[in-house]
């Protein structure tokens, strides 16, 4: 028997022209925006609202206003920090992955997954910004020349390689995210009727003209952009799991913790982008440009990471058995499997390393309601595993006279609140104002081989 | 000189103005323009309003933008000799508050007294502190001191006052009435002095001692046994058995920072040649000095006397004496023969000792110290203690006076009737048919309200004076900061009450010239003797050494020889049968105790004594009631649910182990309603549930009602996870495997050290490495390091709420844990601190390097640089760093000694006050280190071993903690780190730490391997 390969469902439904093309998804610039675009904008104003006077609480009263503790000294602050990097990672990871291994259906989605990055990352430096008990002082994080002497930085310091590593992925993801929009800001212009917004989009556009010459150079410079960026999706995380993993704390002592937080992350922004594009197609009509084959596409990756962090949730149980040190023992089987925290924690299981397993079912990946649940409660999941993770290692570490829960206080709830705000008002700008979906790019896939060519 | 002019027409100008008409032209120059006659009557343009508005703009600036003068800061003149700024001096002082003594030193930094540190020239105390006299420091910038006396609740002035005071006196004396001085035992022979002379003025005057915590029961049976009415001296470190009965020694009872020190020299296996003395504990509530012993025995109190008799009865048979009646429906649930056994095997080298203030109870512990030889041995009745003198009767008898209108005038010397006796409202309305009252008192307490006048007191660190603690033990205080506000010395207002024209100085100074100077012979000269004695704060008469080494030897001989001189044994019949006919054993009773912060609740405004952990239970900012496990198990009681007890205290309830079953624990000088802001409404007050029986004050009582409510209250705990886990945190051995290996229960050590290697090369400390040592067979729990450190390093209390919440600054922690059956558990302790890793996990992974190595061993904090990330914190795993979440000083959230002018006073100016949002923790007392270095260094000399006294380690009763060079090979420390039971805390973890701890050792004849609770 031969083997078949089976045709690919077409990246964008309906023969369209590339005018229709342009006209779908520009449609929202032209547009005064509907009721429901300004009440969720209102609603995240309101969020950021309470955002920033929780931060103006923490600003001018201190760090006490958090829920924490001399043992367990970090709490929402990181967990929330590490679950937005983490959700920061699907844009660069989806198009750059995907670029670099030329999987060309994520060019209706890589747009929207690159600003949901900027927005993620933006919300995740705050934290640990916000977290610092002196944060008038911050600048003493950079490795500056200055008049003190021979003073630098801790070079040993995780925290220092996270300032470095998270600025520099912030830049590159930016970067990536404002070129790629380039062509299609001067179609946008092109199409506007203002002088006001041709002259804002023909400025961002920066005098692109569209010659065969500009067009070489911009894919050549997306290719290496990418390249380099790979590299950082997966430093960025390790980095940021060295936090941990450098420290002397069981269940944070352990080599698996960089590749386990990549594909963390991976998953929780690979999630995120299936909640928000889910809801994008529906508010935009866009189920022509992001098809339901491009979500399968999503669950199918889904499936593939969740038994990667399931075979890692059962690494670490088996290594800590392994290794018979009594505190790692406790650690993972009497706070964590058992214990107080057990009940997230096994949330954290159901939901990251079971529930995807669904996804193996085509039925399943068919239902967009059951998608869109499955993918909001990866998200849940993924936060579980950070506050498993930051709090039982710290809340019951060595010396049982040091050990106490932790309960969040309202501030720090306030200010997660306001992050989550201000990323939905940031989707809200950007899908109010800027090129939802990558239109030059889809131009470029919207013919099949086995079609025959649109007659123009 | 001539002047020379610059131009033409200067030169006419200056020929005609004279000086003074010169300097007015100055002047008018510059301010010329306001007296212009143009000025003053120009129109209103808009050139002239902006002339005016830059000249008012300017001149504001120029007032208020120069810095204000500082108007406080006085130069000194002509600087006094023993004064250089910046430099600390020390003055031998006394402490004494009613109840306990401590010589001390004081640190008097640039005119304030900082710091207090026990006096080593002592022989008793040996230059330890319990943590209410290192707390005491604070007690003398109490904002809500009283400024001035008071008449009738208004302000008055002092010579006002005494004069009122004396005409209502001389009124009382003409009368005829009864003057009563009610008072905190008096042990200042000057002060007696006075008294008499007080007395020979107004011939009507009784002094009434009283005291919240009584030791009447011991007073009057020695009375009844030996003819002698004291406390007698005990010496535990003679004793190589100690049975104690509820007798808190080394926690509250008597006069513990001695008893601790005797009883690590008893129990010290360096000195002692590995002989270590016994102690066996039996009481109810869980005590420290119950976590100590090595066997400890929950009884019920009211079997208390019936298990003594037993024990009498059995030490009887062995020696011939007579049996005394006996219970015969009473079986102690224990073996008395045992004990008994253990006693008569050290016979006169042991102690037996009851906490009881029944009469006739201490009286069969007297006949058994008999029986046992221990008089003159490990008691003495000729050198007692006089620092306990009330006999409660006395009150009873003196409210009955004073109700039968007998008594004209009262004076109440620094007492609190009103609060801190049972019957308070008794006593109130006795008060009220007295016509002068008078109240000595350094604030406005409970009683203040129902006395005519309120005459303010001196802290003790602001007068002169001179104690007698023990018979022919003598010390003395002097003043080491002016008076703050308008007080009065007790001495004082006695002298002037009496009319003797001299002050309390001079007064002092003669009695001591009178009664001191002769018994010795050391001085010729007085002035050179007083001077000594005052520099030196202690005085021993020589007799009194050369009779305890030799004179006690001839009575023992004696002793030996004949029977006991006086008979007691009618007494002991007579007592042992009113033990008998006691009622029920089973019976649910209430026992009320102090506790090691607060005591008698005098100084309950004190926020480092109120924040202070309970040992046992790990409460601070709350008094509870400890029910036994079982107990709780029967009535599903959780600890912090409120229980109503009797109707008359709603109090949290505590689930302590190794309570005894039928009994309530609940610690006394809580719930002050008038003491000041930190300590007003904090616990319950459970001084109305003692019960007077006969006069005599019962410190236990029946319980009649218990009522559980269903409301949880928050107790601020600071421990909340009381076992293990099994992990070898305080490491444990008997003393039978530590005679046949010394490293017994520190096995692990050598595996560890075997295993140990590591990628980076050790660190290297060329000149110092500081070290300190925790014996932990010496440390008994008693929290004194904890308020030492506080009171050094300027640790900021934080309040009810934020202990609470785990966020207590204090760096130093005392960790406990129980292990064993939960109804008896055996009780560990261990105080850590930072331990100063030489591979610290926290220097690594400090972002912005606040925190780094000396080369001398120290883990440093640079306050400075310190941005806050608590990454530190997280990766410490001894969790030993605290973080300022607030900012503690300044901050009316947090209303403490550092919100007040008065109360920042007390702050050690060597030691930073941290902002918010810095890591803080325990830097060696970096700062001792530095200023004892420098001294070595200006005179030329190496350190001395054992010359750098970290403030824990001066504040240790027990010596248990020693700092030190670990790269001098014959420090004390490095011997002790050398020790085969020397180890390191999660030493696994290759912190290398430089605090190293010795093995517990419990003198027990079975093996340690216990389960946990």
């Amino acid at each position: 028997m031969i083997y078949e390969s089976p045709v690919r469902d077409p990246y964008v439904i309906g023969e369209k022209s590339y005018h229709q093309i342009t006209e779908d998804i520009l449609k929202p610039i032209d547009k005064t925006p509907s009721k429901a675009w300004y009440i969720v904008l209102y609603i995240s104003i309101v969020a950021m609202c309470i955002g920033g006077y929780s931060l103006y609480k923490t600003f001018t009263v201190g760090i006490g206003t958090w829920g924490l503790n001399n043992s367990v000294t970090w709490g929402w602050g990181i967990i929330n920090f590490v679950w937005w990097i983490g959700i920061g990672h699907a844009g660069t990871a989806f198009s750059i992955f995907l670029l670099v291994l030329r999987q060309k259906w994520r060019t209706s989605i890589n747009r929207s997954a690159e600003a949901m990055t900027i927005f993620a990352i933006i919300c995740a430096g705050l934290y640990p910004m916000a977290h610092m008990g002196r944060i008038w002082l911050c600048f003493y994080i950079f490795p500056y020349p200055n008049t003190r002497g021979p003073l630098w930085v801790n070079f040993n310091s995780p925290l220092f390689w996270d300032v470095v590593a998270i600025g520099t992925y912030v830049l590159a993801s930016a970067t990536f995210w404002y070129l790629g929009m380039m062509p299609d800001f001067v179609t946008i212009k092109e199409r506007a009727k203002t002088k006001l917004s041709k002259f804002i989009y023909g400025t961002l556009s920066l005098g692109w003209n569209a010659s065969s010459k500009t067009w070489n150079r911009y894919e050549a410079i997306s290719y290496i952009l990418g390249g380099l960026a790979a590299a950082l999706v997966v430093s960025v995380h390790s980095i940021v799991a060295m936090d941990f993993a450098t420290s002397v704390i069981p269940g944070w002592h352990t080599t698996i913790f960089p590749p386990f937080f990549v594909v963390g992350a991976i998953f929780s922004g690979f999630s995120m982008v299936l909640t928000l594009v889910i809801i994008m197609r529906k508010a935009f009509n866009l189920q022509d440009y992001i098809t339901s084959s491009h979500i399968d596409a999503i669950t199918r990756i889904l499936v593939f990471i969740s038994l990667i962090m399931g075979i890692a949730y059962l690494t670490e149980l088996f290594i800590s058995w392994y290794s018979g040190n009594g505190f790692e023992i406790f650690t993972f089987y009497r706070n964590r499997v058992t214990g107080t925290y057990s009940i997230p924690f096994w949330l954290m299981i159901f939901f990251n390393a079971v529930l995807p397993q669904l996804f193996w079912s085509k039925k399943f990946r068919n239902n967009l309601t059951l998608v869109f649940i499955i993918s909001l409660c990866v998200n849940i999941g993924m936060w579980f595993e950070r506050f498993i993770i930051v709090v039982t290692s710290l809340s019951k570490d060595y010396l049982p006279a040091n050990w106490t829960t932790y309960t969040p206080s309202i501030i720090e709830v306030g200010i997660f609140i306001g992050t989550l705000g201000f990323f939905v008002f940031g989707l809200c700008l950007f899908l109010r104002f800027l090129p939802i979906i990558a239109v030059s790019e889809v131009k470029s896939v919207t013919k099949r081989t086995s079609e025959t060519p649109l007659e123009h | 000189m001539k002047n020379y002019w610059t131009n033409l027409d200067k030169n006419h100008a200056i020929d005609t103005t004279s000086i003074n008409e010169k300097i007015t032209d100055t002047e008018k120059s510059n301010l010329e323009f306001l007296e212009d006659n143009e000025f003053v009557e120009m129109a209103t343009s808009r050139r002239n309003f902006l002339k005016l508005c830059g000249f008012s703009v300017t001149v504001a600036a120029l007032a208020t933008g120069c810095e204000t003068p500082i108007t406080n800061a006085i130069p000194l003149l002509i600087k006094p000799e023993e004064i250089t700024p910046g430099i600390a001096n020390h003055y031998a002082s006394t402490y004494f508050d009613g109840n306990y003594f401590c010589p001390i030193l004081v640190k008097v930094r640039d005119g304030r007294p900082i710091k207090i540190e026990g006096n080593d020239l002592s022989k008793t105390t040996k230059g330890g502190t319990t943590a209410q006299v290192q707390a005491s420091v604070l007690n003398l910038y109490d904002s809500e001191r009283l400024s001035t006396p008071l008449i009738k609740g208004e302000k008055s002035k002092w010579e006002e006052t005494h004069v009122q005071v004396m005409s209502h006196l001389q009124a009382v004396t003409k009368k005829g009435d009864k003057i009563i001085i009610l008072s905190t035992p008096i042990i200042s022979p000057s002060t007696l002095k006075a008294l008499d002379l007080f007395k020979e003025k107004y011939p009507t005057t009784e002094v009434v001692y009283y005291e919240p915590v009584s030791f009447s029961g011991i007073l009057k049976a020695n009375l009844e046994c030996f003819g002698k009415q004291v406390v007698p001296s005990y010496y535990f470190n003679k004793a190589k058995v100690i049975v104690s009965f509820s007798a808190d020694f080394l926690g509250t009872w008597l006069s513990p920072v001695e008893f601790i020190s005797q009883y690590a020299e008893g129990r010290s296996l360096q000195t002692a040649g590995n002989v270590m003395a016994k102690h066996i504990q039996l009481e109810a509530g869980f005590s420290v000095t119950g976590s100590n012993a090595d066997v400890r025995i929950p009884i019920h109190p009211l079997e208390e006397g019936n298990i003594l008799i037993a024990l009498y009865n059995a030490i009887a048979t062995k020696s011939g004496a007579d049996l005394l009646p006996e219970n015969k429906d009473y079986q102690p649930p224990f073996d008395v023969l045992s004990i008994a056994n253990e006693l008569w095997l050290n016979k006169s080298q042991s102690l037996v000792l009851s906490g009881s203030n029944d009469m006739n109870i201490q009286i069969i512990v007297n006949g058994i110290n008999q029986l046992l030889n221990n008089y003159n041995n490990t008691i003495n009745l000729d050198f007692p203690y006089l620092t306990k003198k009330a006999i409660d009767e006395d009150m009873t008898r003196i409210i009955a006076e004073m109700n039968s209108g007998d008594v004209g005038a009262i004076l109440l010397n620094d007492v609190n009737p009103a609060y801190d006796y049972p019957e308070a409202n008794q006593f109130i309305a006795a008060l009220k048919k007295v016509d002068f009252s008078a109240l000595l008192t350094d604030r406005i307490t409970e009683t203040a309200s129902h006395t005519e006048d309120v005459l303010a007191l001196d802290n003790f660190l602001e007068s002169w004076g001179d104690y007698e603690p023990k018979k022919e033990e003598y010390s003395f205080a002097q003043p080491c900061i002016p008076k703050l506000f308008d007080t009065c010395s007790f001495l004082e207002c006695l002298l002037i009450w009496t009319e003797i024209k001299t002050t309390p100085y001079e007064f002092i100074k003669l009695t001591t010239q009178e009664n001191l100077f002769p018994t010795q012979t050391t001085y010729t000269d007085f002035d050179n003797f007083w001077s000594i004695a005052l520099q030196s704060g202690i005085f021993v008469p020589k007799e009194k050494i050369e009779i305890i080494k030799t004179v006690t030897k001839e009575k023992q001989k004696k002793v030996e020889k004949e029977e006991p001189i006086l008979d007691i044994n009618k007494k002991l019949y007579e007592s042992s049968s009113k033990i008998n006919i006691k009622k029920d054993k089973n019976s649910l009773v209430l026992e009320m105790i102090p506790n090691i912060a607060i005591g008698s609740g005098a100084y309950a405004n004190n926020p480092w004594l109120q924040e202070l952990p309970d040992p046992i239970t790990k409460v601070s900012w709350d008094n509870v009631a400890s029910v036994s496990v079982k107990y709780a198990k029967e009535k599903g009681i959780i600890t912090g649910q409120l229980i109503s007890i009797n109707n008359t205290i709603t109090i949290p309830a505590f689930v302590q182990p190794g309570q005894e079953n039928n009994t309530i624990t609940i610690a006394l000088g809580y719930g002050r309603k008038n003491v000041g802001k930190a300590g007003n409404n904090v616990g319950q007050n459970s001084y109305p549930l003692l019960k007077i029986v006969n006069g005599e004050k019962l410190y236990h009582t029946d319980v009649i009602s218990v009522t559980f409510l269903n409301t949880e209250y928050p107790l601020a705990l600071s421990q909340t996870h009381d076992v293990m886990e099994g992990r070898s945190i305080i490491r444990e051995t008997s003393l039978k495997q530590y005679l046949e290996k010394p490293s017994s229960g520190n096995e692990e050590r050598e595996e560890i050290l075997k295993e140990s290697t590591s990628l980076y090369p050790a660190a290297e400390f060329p000149g110092h490495h500081w070290g300190l040592s925790i014996d932990l067979n010496a440390c008994t729990g008693c929290n004194s390091c904890l308020v030492a450190c506080q009171a050094e390093n300027n640790v900021p209390v934080v309040g009810k709420e934020q202990v609470q919440k785990r966020r207590i600054m204090h760096w130093i922690r005392l960790d406990r844990y129980y292990a064993g059956n939960p109804e008896n558990p055996e009780m560990v302790q261990m105080p850590i601190m930072c331990q100063q890793c030489d591979s610290a996990p926290c220097e690594n992974v400090c972002p912005v390097a606040a925190t780094m190595r000396s080369n001398e061993g120290i883990n440093q904090m640079a306050y400075n640089r310190c941005i806050g990330t608590r990454y530190c914190m997280s990766n410490c795993p001894y969790k030993m760093r605290r973080f300022n979440w607030f900012q503690f000083a300044k901050n009316d959230s947090f209303d403490f000694n550092m919100n007040n002018d008065l109360g920042r006073m007390v702050l050690n100016p060597d030691v930073v006050v941290r902002s918010r949002g810095v890591v803080e923790k325990c830097s060696f007392c970096t700062q001792r280190i530095q200023e004892s270095k420098l001294k070595a260094k200006l005179e030329d000399r190496p350190l001395k071993d054992g010359e750098i006294l970290p403030a824990c380690a001066q504040a240790c009763p027990a010596k248990a903690i020693v700092f030190g060079d670990l790269n001098d090979t014959k420090s004390e420390v490095s011997q002790r780190f050398n020790n085969p039971r020397h180890y390191h805390l999660l030493e696994q973890l290759h912190t290398q730490p430089s605090v190293g701890y010795l093995t517990k050792i419990r003198n027990i004849d079975n093996d340690i391997n216990k389960e946990e609770v």
